[in-house]
């Protein structure tokens, strides 16, 4: 299992479809307006908040590029703590790892903290061949999990849903009968189904926003507490972490910690914090596993330009101010990972092959880059895995290689490397363009051009270049 | 002073018109226009398609070209950004030394038209008159990359008889991104639709920005509609004047815009 789902066509196809769906649309269109305006509204009101996002730009930098290090600087620290560490090359051996540690156990199923690493892995399904029912505990991974669906925002999982068709999901699966649509009604609906698991719950699996190198330390960053009990009430934690998740000194959450819940949930504090070091006697688990996830990261190491990637603290800003995002919703994306993040991100973990449409996903606006707490610069790593991606395509096949917008552009470029190519260019433009042009509008063109004209007209070439203007003007 | 024209391969072929205002306007404000002929392409659209190398010779082209203007001005904010923010960067890349300090000296005397009239030139009230109702609709580019913040709208609101209305969610993108447009044509076309019904709330008959590109995506969506409604760039508002209208004049409630600015029909530009 990679960070891609391989039934999800290509993002044109897949968005083609969601934005037929109204109801879709709506749901996203109020729910990103709605923590957009509440996350300018917190940040606005930080006097250092570039300074912020500078300093978590730098820390992160400097941490990836000494990475190796801090990880095995981690992994002694939590072993001095009482913890085991395991080191998973992908998603699979992650999941082999991780059932082997509940078999071990004993136990029949887990509790889990809302985490990305392992909806990355697919470790609920591996979990469920091997017969152990893992349940998600956070509220909208909980509707997510129930509707047999997937995620479609990483922060909001269940975003693309609204509480009538939740509502009509708890119904036929949690009960009562008598639900309404109110929110706390819902919430009280999920919070009785779950209260008697984390009781019984012996063995609990969290992800992790952020783990300390020098002190050996994870922590998981919520609203809902819900994560609390699976961290505290189990007698087994574990924790699957991605390498990059990495800081190298405690006082590096200080940053993260103000920046996170600003950019993800608006919130200036999120309510739960949860941070642990191993195991101490009478106090929390009795055993803590920590398996440290590569799956792709390093090959995304080795770029030096995409590798800033790495450096998200999945806060999903980005994905609550992008267009694209706003109006296709997570699920076109094909990946665990969806929006701009998803766009450079999913690429680098599942390969071009999987992904390659997902870097030509965005109009190049550039307000996920505005937005970045960490100031990844979206735009510029989207235009680089472009050029990859259409690389890899030519070397691929010949039909790659034949790409109509690949000759058309290298022909052009040809074209305009001198100044006499380039007028002829535009005058056989004027010329060709007859077939198409009809009283003073082109409203129809043909082959892959003619997506323009599905729904916008197009002026013809004037009679007189500027530069034809410029001359005679002389 | 001396302004070395970068007119960009779009505006020269498809919108003229725009060259033709920046001219006027410039010559009014008393500056000496110059207009390179060797000058092409930036390489914008071939970069941002993902074809970097094919964008390389245009680069060194370009800084070939413009290596002696003193102050360079573009009628287009997407391309002033490719030239400021993505030549140095390319040029590290490359590891050409000679290539890094020539982009550098050059995105160093690049501007966008707003940025050039008052940063540079220091004006915003430029003598221009303009009796329609506008609205500004600010490109991505410009906004985010070159961040001219409200210098346009500051230029627009100094012009005489212009009715200057705020477009609502003024900076979302329209859904152009160059090639985007055609290769997600369903989700592009989805945001121009929620930009037109921004444009179309307004009332106003004209919308305009600081790129033709954008406003080839607007001004074809409205010729679509039949909305009745012009995508005119700025600089053609700017060189309007009493006694010397320039270009189209919009007759409110008329007929179909003709898709976008410098739509089709050949005009006559009055000397300045």
């Amino acid at each position: 299992m990679s960070a891609a789902w391989p039934d999800v066509p290509a993002f044109p196809l897949a968005a083609k479809a969601a934005l037929g769906d109204a109801q879709l649309r709506r749901n996203l269109g109020r729910a990103t307006k709605t923590i957009r305006d509440k996350r300018l509204t917190v940040v606005e009101e930080m006097p250092d908040w570039e300074g912020l996002r500078e300093a978590g730009r730098a820390l992160k930098e400097r941490t990836l590029r000494h990475l190796d290090t801090h990880l095995v600087q981690l992994e002694a620290a939590v072993e001095a703590a009482g913890g085991h560490v395991h080191w998973a090359r992908d998603g699979e051996e992650c999941n082999r790892i991780v059932t082997a540690l509940v078999q071990a156990t004993g136990a029949r199923d887990v509790v889990k903290v809302k985490s990305m690493a392992t909806v990355e892995t697919g470790l609920n399904e591996a979990l469920e061949a091997a017969g152990i029912e893992a349940l998600e505990t956070d509220l909208a991974e909980l509707i997510v999990q129930l509707g047999r669906d997937r995620p479609s925002h990483i922060l909001v999982p269940a975003i693309h849903r609204n509480r009538a068709e939740i509502r009509d999901l708890f119904r036929r699966t949690i009960g009562p009968e008598d639900l309404t649509d109110e929110p706390a009604v819902l919430a009280e609906a999920a919070r009785r189904y779950l209260r008697s698991r984390f009781l019984r719950a012996t063995v609990g699996i969290s992800g992790a926003n952020f783990a300390v190198a020098e002190t050996g330390t994870l922590s998981v960053l919520e609203s809902e507490g819900n994560g609390r009990m699976c961290t505290t009430l189990p007698e087994t934690l574990i924790t699957v972490c991605g390498i990059e998740k990495l800081v190298p000194t405690w006082q590096d959450l200080e940053v993260f910690l103000q920046l996170l819940p600003r950019s993800s949930t608006a919130e200036r504090m999120n309510p739960y914090t949860t941070l642990w070091s191993g195991v101490r006697d009478g106090d929390g688990p009795r055993a803590f596993h920590l398996v440290l996830l590569d799956n792709g990261r390093t090959g995304s190491l080795a770029d030096e330009l995409a590798r800033q990637t790495l450096a998200c603290i999945r806060c999903s800003a980005c994905l609550n101010v992008c267009p694209v995002y706003e109006r296709t919703g997570g699920h076109a994306y094909g990946s665990v990972y969806p929006g701009p993040i998803g766009a450079i991100l999913t690429p680098q973990l599942a390969g071009m092959k999987q992904s390659g449409s997902l870097p030509f996903a965005s109009s190049l606006c550039g307000a996920c880059y505005e937005v970045c707490p960490v100031k990844i610069d979206i735009p510029t790593v989207l235009v680089h895995l472009r050029d990859r991606s259409n690389k890899e395509r030519a070397a691929a096949s010949l039909r790659g290689r034949l790409d109509p917008e690949r000759l058309a552009l290298k022909a052009v470029a040809r074209g305009f490397a001198t100044r006499g190519r380039y007028e002829r260019l535009q005058k056989l433009g004027r010329r060709a363009q007859w077939p198409v042009a009809r009283k003073g509008k082109i409203e129809r063109l043909p082959g892959e051009l003619g997506g323009w004209t599905e729904a916008r007209d197009l002026m013809p070439i004037p009679d007189q270049t500027f530069r034809e203007w410029w001359v005679a003007r002389r | 002073m001396r302004i070395a024209l970068f007119i960009t391969c779009f505006n020269d072929t498809l919108f003229p018109r725009t060259g033709q205002a920046v001219v006027r306007l410039l010559e009014r404000l008393g500056h000496e226009v110059s207009f390179p002929l060797e000058q092409t392409c930036c390489g914008q659209m071939h970069f941002n398609s993902g074809y970097r190398e094919d964008a390389i010779p245009l680069i060194r082209r370009f800084a070939r070209v413009f290596a002696d203007e003193e102050l360079i001005v573009s009628p287009s904010g997407s391309c002033a950004a490719m030239v400021r923010e993505h030549y140095p960067r390319v040029a590290s890349e490359l590891g050409d030394a000679s290539l890094l300090a020539q982009v550098e000296s050059i995105a160093a005397r690049t501007f966008e038209l707003s940025e050039l009239l008052v940063d540079r030139l220091g004006v915003e009230d430029v003598g221009a008159y303009y009796p329609h109702r506008v609205t500004y609709h600010p490109s991505c580019h410009a906004l985010r990359m070159l961040h001219v913040d409200d210098k346009p709208l500051r230029l627009l609101r100094a012009v005489r008889g212009i009715e200057l209305v705020e477009l609502p969610e003024a900076q979302e993108c329209c859904g152009f991104g160059g090639t985007f447009a055609i290769k997600n044509a369903d989700t592009s076309i989805a945001m121009l639709s929620d930009k037109l019904r921004a444009v179309l709330d307004t009332k106003a008959e004209v919308c305009t920005a600081a790129d033709n590109s954008c406003l080839m995506h607007i001004g074809g969506g409205l010729s679509r509609q039949r909305a009745g409604v012009e995508a005119i760039h700025l600089a053609e508002i700017l060189a309007s004047t009493e006694a010397e209208p320039f270009g189209v004049v919009p007759s409110a409630g008329g007929a179909g815009s003709a898709g976008g600015p410098g739509a089709g029909s050949p005009i006559t530009v009055t000397r300045a």
